[in-house]
């Protein structure tokens, strides 16, 4: 019900705000798949990781250099960018999946710096700091995501299908044994299941999804540079995962929207906007473990029993 | 035939020998009891045949095969279960969510990505049915970490057999249990099926001498004695070091 209702108002939200408020949230539906993508591996499977912007990054990258070094349509470039970055996470999650706790923490954070440093050396490809920027958008039927409002619509649809896909997988087989890995795997392993393929599957569809939102972030700003892969990047998802509550799948997009909209009022005040995001992050960890979304959540459910 | 068969098993932490050349046998349909006092190698023993601890020498074997270098997901597809002596649950997962897990890992395809968990009938079903066999249907929806700890250890069986398995290791199932809950497991234990061959440590010598078919008796890591009740009730030094005078 009442995300029905917030489907109701995303629909007619451009035409209700200006193009400041459609581009705001244009951003924040990107950054909701990416932060859904990273509470798949964090809040169902348990593997923290901190060098999620690899794959957000390896997917922005992917469609800016399919199109502008393959030719390829930008339609295609989504498909191959989230391709890559599925590729991506099966080669670093082959070595990341044989470790646990802060080896994995520290594995992935490796891998993403890796990455960082290559965009950043590798000039003659990705234009190293610089970036590269000025490559097509998609369009279809004359309908050009240089529109902000087609732009803004591809978001939102790109967004529920991720929701809904991440969905099916959770409540699959394969998600279930992925909580039941975030639960306990010793006992996982005692009844058989396999559980560095269980992690690994986990790890290629949440950098797919990763992909998939640096493909729409690419194509959103038009420009990408190593920041996307940046462990500022990677720390910033994490932040808005456990902003929004762990392991909710929709608390992490409420998370991604509300870390977006105060970096935006924020910064625009003070200069220390970090800090103040920092001293929320703490208040999170200590007061609600179950972040923005389970606060509601448990606030409504009080609401309706009185 | 024997089902389980461990082979010379050797194990030291540094200078200390956890197990030392032990070596035993579990038939289809066998209750093989391990007794020995606390420390004497029981739980290491099991760890090494579930594959959680790797041996430093000897052999174990599962239908004649050589299981010692197996993962335990791998030997658990091979029809070994276990519990552990220290509850190893899902403890935030609800009690039938256990048992469906442990059901799925046998019956289920843990790599369906589109079908429903719920939609799996047959899955369920049988999660359903092993809940029963353990009493436990009542408090199927309960989360695990609000039932009670006797209803925990029953739990650990349940999830154990969920997947049907062929030998079902225990660690000492009735630890921390109350007379009455023990009795209770005991005859849960008796009722189990017939072709299963068990092998349980147990500290309780009422338990011990009315289910055992065979028991081994674990002394700092050495066999003292692996034999029918009767026999290992009349040896020496069995009586010397373990059982004392009460026997
Ligand atoms: N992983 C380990 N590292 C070092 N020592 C261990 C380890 N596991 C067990 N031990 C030691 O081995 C001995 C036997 O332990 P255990 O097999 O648990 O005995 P039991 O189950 O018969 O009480 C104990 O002294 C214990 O401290
Ligand atoms: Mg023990």
């Amino acid at each position: 019900m009442g995300e029905f209702v917030f489907f109701l108002l995303a629909l007619a939200w451009p035409f209700l705000a200006g193009s400041y408020g459609t581009g705001l949230i244009t951003e924040a539906l990107i950054f909701a798949i990416a932060a859904m993508s990273l509470d798949l591996l964090m809040g169902y499977s348990g593997l923290v990781s901190f060098g999620h912007a690899a794959f957000f990054g390896v997917g922005a990258y992917a469609l800016a250099l399919s199109g502008m070094k393959l030719g390829l349509n930008p339609w295609l470039g989504i498909l191959v960018a989230v391709m890559t970055s599925a590729l991506a996470a099966l080669i670093i999650g082959y070595f990341c999946v044989r470790v646990s706790g802060v080896a994995f923490i520290m594995l992935t954070l490796a891998f993403a710096q890796l990455l960082y440093s290559a965009a950043v050396k590798w000039r003659g490809i990705t234009g190293g700091s610089d970036g590269i920027g000025g490559f097509d958008r998609p369009q279809i039927a004359g309908l050009s995501l240089n529109d902000p409002i087609y732009m803004y619509f591809a978001c939102l649809l790109g967004f529920v299908l991720s929701l809904w896909l991440l969905r099916r997988i959770i409540n699959s087989q394969f998600g279930h044994a992925l909580v039941g890995l975030r639960e306990n795997e010793t006992r996982m392993r005692a009844l058989g299941f396999s559980t560095d393929r269980l992690k690994l599957c986990a790890f290629v569809l949440s950098g797919a999804f990763a992909g998939f939102a640096g493909a729409l972030y690419a194509i959103y700003n038009s420009f990408i540079s190593p920041d996307a892969l940046s462990f500022a990047q990677s720390g910033m998802f994490l932040l808005m995962v456990v902003l929004g509550g762990v392991g909710s799948l929709l608390g992490p997009a409420i998370g991604a929207a509300i870390f977006l909209l105060m970096k935006q009022f924020v910064s625009s005040h003070t200069e220390h906007w970090l800090a103040i995001v920092g001293i929320i992050f703490v208040c999170c960890v200590m007061f609600f473990r179950s972040g923005v979304y389970g606060f509601l959540k448990q606030w409504l459910e009080r609401g309706a029993r009185t | 035939m024997t089902l389980l068969r461990v082979e010379s098993l050797q194990k030291s932490f540094g200078s200390l020998n956890v197990t030392r050349d032990v070596t035993l046998d579990v038939g289809a349909g066998e209750k093989h009891v391990i007794i020995g006092p606390n420390g004497a190698g029981k739980t290491s023993l099991i760890n090494q045949i579930g594959g959680q601890m790797t041996p430093d020498g000897g052999r174990v074997m599962i239908d004649g095969s050589d299981v010692t270098r197996l993962a335990p997901e791998q030997r658990a597809r091979l029809g070994l279960a276990r519990t552990f002596q220290k509850n190893t649950l899902f403890q935030r997962l609800s009690v039938f969510e256990n048992v469906r897990l442990g059901v799925q890992a046998r019956f289920g395809n843990s790599f369906d990505l589109a079908q429903r968990a719920a939609a799996r009938t047959d899955v369920n079903a049988r999660a359903r049915d092993v809940l029963d066999l353990l009493r436990l249907t009542a408090l199927a929806e309960r989360r695990v970490a609000s039932i009670s700890y006797g209803d925990q250890r029953q739990l650990e069986i349940a999830v154990a057999l969920a997947g049907d398995p062929r030998i079902l290791l225990l660690d000492e199932p009735t630890s921390g249990l109350s007379p009455v809950e023990t009795r209770q497991l005991i005859e849960i234990i008796r009722a189990l099926p017939s072709h299963l061959g068990i092998l349980m440590i147990e500290h309780d010598m009422e338990v011990v001498f009315s289910l055992a078919d065979r028991i081994t008796v674990l002394y700092y890591g050495e066999v003292l004695a692996s034999d029918k009740p009767d026999v290992v009730a009349a040896n020496e030094r069995v009586r010397d070091v373990y059982l004392g005078a009460s026997f």
